[in-house]
């Protein structure tokens, strides 16, 4: 009986795996990390989601993905709590989603540790550039395309690019 | 510890990041450069956020029908007790980093600290808030140094963004009979130690970007009762505009 329910997550889980980060669709919201939980119990599916930041507009897009794929697998009750502690960091995104974001041409978090600084008391992380692969490149901006990343340049290529950014 | 008290106290926090959000919101598009256009709308998204999950709490609590949405748009201004200095307008963008600035120190002690309350959903609150709070007030100080610390025009009117906000920050630490209750049982921070530690910041700051700490002065206050300036009522009106005219409209 056990193993039915375990075999029945573990497809749960195949499925979410499956819905792409509706701002970077290289990765899945799995390998994003935004899943923390999942629950069946009789025929309820109950998912637990942790957003990134708390205003992240893709929050609402995945919410009604993950609604659309269950339906789509057959789950009728499907229930989605919103859960924000423990906080989402960048720690939680696999060492795969890291290279596959690279690729895509984001440069992952660095060393997936939270950027600790305190106004001036550490300064931007030296972030390779995603297409030459030089350190010399500097930040443009802490504030990017979507609330998740910040802005770079490289010096060498000029390439600008984005970084995926520690929290 | 009383509903009632708990509640006022969340909607004095949802309504910081709502009414500062909005603010922020109105840069969209008219930032000095894209870069800056962008930090900003980041900076207010952060905020609509943090106001989103407070409501949630709030809806949950209260238990009568009412949402998020509710509390956002269909409140008059003296039901908002968000912190004066929150709802002054933007005016040019040197106006708009004093603020933030002044305001996202004290934001970050204020989660620092929130972080080690009893309550569960304030501490899992304040640690979400917290990992962005330190982007905004990293944006805001920087700018602060770079404008103070720039040219002779950008140091004269950073300055004076500085000194006229002044008599808007001592309103963030008001405290009355209620909040000092919730702070004794360990749920809310004291707001004493708070400020302390929100000068030191500020001093340390002006200092580095050259600039003078403002001489503490008449403080404005009213928030916590719902006092506000003329500013809000305006700003309501353009936020909840969709609402009122149309009300109940749905994406």
């Amino acid at each position: 009986m056990n193993n039915t329910i375990t075999d029945t997550e573990k497809e749960i889980w195949e499925i979410l795996d499956t819905i792409p980060d509706p701002e970077v669709p290289a990765i899945s919201i799995v390998e994003l990390g935004v899943i923390r939980k999942v629950t069946l119990e009789r025929d309820k599916v109950t998912v637990n989601i942790t957003p990134t930041y708390s205003g992240c507009p893709a929050t609402e897009r995945f919410k009604a993905d993950i609604i659309e794929f269950l339906t789509k697998a057959g789950i009728e009750n499907i229930e989605l709590i919103m859960q924000y502690s423990p906080a989402w960091t960048t720690n939680w995104l696999t060492d795969e989603a890291k290279e596959k974001l690279r690729k895509y041409g984001i440069a992952p978090p660095i060393d997936g540790t939270e950027d600790k600084g305190f106004l001036f008391e550490s300064g931007p992380k030296v972030v390779p550039c995603v297409k030459c692969n030089s350190k010399n490149t500097e930040v443009t901006s802490q504030f990017g395309s979507t609330a998740c990343k910040s802005l770079y340049k490289c010096k060498d290529c000029l390439e600008p690019f984005e970084y995926f950014k520690c929290i | 510890m009383t509903n009632e008290n708990f509640i006022h106290f969340l909607f004095r926090l949802g309504d910081n990041s709502l009414i500062l959000g909005q603010r922020l919101a109105e840069w969209c598009s008219k930032g000095p450069t894209l870069e800056e256009d962008v930090a900003l709308t980041n900076i207010s998204l952060d905020n609509f956020g943090q106001a989103r999950m407070i409501f949630s709490k709030i809806a949950e609590m209260e238990d009568n029908g009412k949402s998020e949405d509710d509390y956002a748009f269909r409140r008059n201004e003296r039901e908002f007790f968000n912190a004066l200095i929150t709802e002054r307008p933007n005016g040019h963008f040197g106006d708009t980093i004093a603020r933030s600035f002044l305001f996202d120190a004290f934001q970050y002690h204020f989660y620092t600290e929130l972080c080690n309350s009893t309550n569960e959903f304030l501490a899992g609150l304040a640690e979400k808030s917290l990992k962005e709070v330190k982007y905004h007030v990293r944006h805001s100080g920087e700018w602060i140094v770079r404008l103070g610390d720039g040219t002779e025009e950008s140091k004269k009117k950073i300055q004076e963004s500085i000194n006229d906000l002044w008599a808007y920050t001592g309103d963030m630490f008001a405290t009355d009979s209620q909040i000092v209750a919730l702070s004794e049982e360990g749920i809310t921070p004291d707001y004493k130690a708070i400020q302390s530690n929100w000068k030191n910041t500020v001093k340390e700051v002006l200092t580095r970007a050259t600039l003078t700490v403002p001489e503490d002065q008449y403080m404005q206050k009213g928030s916590l009762e719902g006092r506000h300036s003329e500013f809000l009522g305006h700003l309501l009106g353009d936020m909840q505009y969709l609402q009122r005219a149309y009300p109940d409209a749905k994406w």
